[in-house]
């Protein structure tokens, strides 16, 4: 991958500045800004990771996190999101070739494998709120909850935006707009996969090992 | 399209005729899958097996879910060293700048607060129990 863009800027000449190559594409522009956007969407993650880090022992007497997590669910969720990429990937590929049928496909099994990941999330949800475990039992389920429920609501948006997206493949065919909100969408869907690595290790990972 | 002089767009796969015979997309995104179930599955062994030193497991973890995050960056995003990349890197550099003063910050600044606290028979307001 690293060597493609030398030989391209060799093959083109080198890059040229901004002032002598005229305004950028509108696809780099909207991607561009849609990156911006994924990264202050991180550093937002990231003060929800850093209140629930800190907050982690503030269980006020009430259950922790080894009591409560189950391992087994978790690697169902991991396994679904990472699959769920990866569709996302091929998603994107068939619809540069701008095949419908393919896309389609894999836009389904993106969504399905993303619905499966946010049932994961409702049922821990509603066992751990059956046995008491709330968000306003102690500090760290309060934490845990926003933390984890972010993550939650972030996949729901997005399989809301997949299904928008394949309303708009139906109805306007692979338009230039719609081919760039595809780029955003596969951005946003990665994006969310990168932050539940994080989630993962840091809330179950280390929450359950001694 | 010569968007080479502009740099690229991120998460971008390029679908330029001209590098046909770079690694095709689906080659990418299959190593980039396979490096993450490795990884993801290295990180539940770890977590539960009891071969490790146990105080270095939690700092184990760390750094194979940062392994992880630069291969769904790389494989998935198509984040690279490249020159057209230049402007998608800086904005990511910038990004983990923050997210570290938030996390490391955080965590400094709530142990020392913890440390200075009088002893939870005299204040129960500290955070460690």
């Amino acid at each position: 991958m690293n060597f493609a863009p030398t030989i391209e800027a060799v093959h083109h000449g080198a890059l040229l500045s901004a002032s002598e190559a005229g305004p950028a594409p509108k696809r780099l522009v909207v991607a561009y800004g849609f990156w911006i956007f994924l990264l202050s969407d991180i550093v937002m993650f990231a003060a929800f990771f850093a209140g629930y880090a800190v907050l982690v022992r503030a269980t006020a007497g009430g259950p922790t996190g080894a009591e409560l997590f189950d391992q087994t669910n978790v690697a169902i969720e991991t396994a679904c999101l990472l699959a769920s990429s990866f569709t996302c990937g091929l998603m994107s590929l068939a619809a540069n070739t701008r095949n419908r049928v393919r896309t389609y496909f894999f836009a389904l099994v993106t969504f399905v494998l993303g619905a499966a990941i946010l049932a994961l999330e409702i049922r821990e949800f509603g066992d751990m709120i059956a046995i008491g475990a709330t968000p306003h039992r102690s500090a760290f389920l309060s934490a845990f909850f926003a933390l984890v429920g972010c993550h939650g609501l972030h996949v729901a948006a997005g399989l809301v935006w997949l299904v928008v997206m394949m309303a708009q493949i139906a109805t306007r065919g692979f338009r230039p707009a719609v081919e760039r909100r595809l780029l955003c969408f596969s951005l946003f869907w990665h994006a969310l996969d990168i932050i539940w690595v994080g989630l993962f290790t840091v809330v179950y990972l280390m929450g359950v090992s001694p | 399209m010569t968007e080479a002089q502009y740099g690229r767009a991120p998460g971008d796969n390029s679908s330029d005729p001209v590098e046909a015979w770079e690694p095709s997309g689906l080659l990418v995104y299959t190593i980039g899958l396979l490096l993450a179930v490795l990884l993801t599955t290295t990180s539940f062994w770890v977590a539960n097996t009891s071969l490790l030193w146990a105080p270095g497991i939690a700092l184990g973890l760390a750094v194979l879910a940062i392994a992880q995050m630069g291969v769904h960056l790389v494989f998935f995003l198509h984040i690279t060293t490249g020159p057209d990349n230049t402007n998608n890197v800086l904005a990511l550099a910038f990004g983990v700048l923050i997210v570290f003063l938030v996390i490391a910050g955080s965590l400094w600044i709530m142990a020392d607060l913890n440390e200075m606290m009088p002893p939870a028979e005299l204040m129960d307001l500290h955070m460690q129990h």
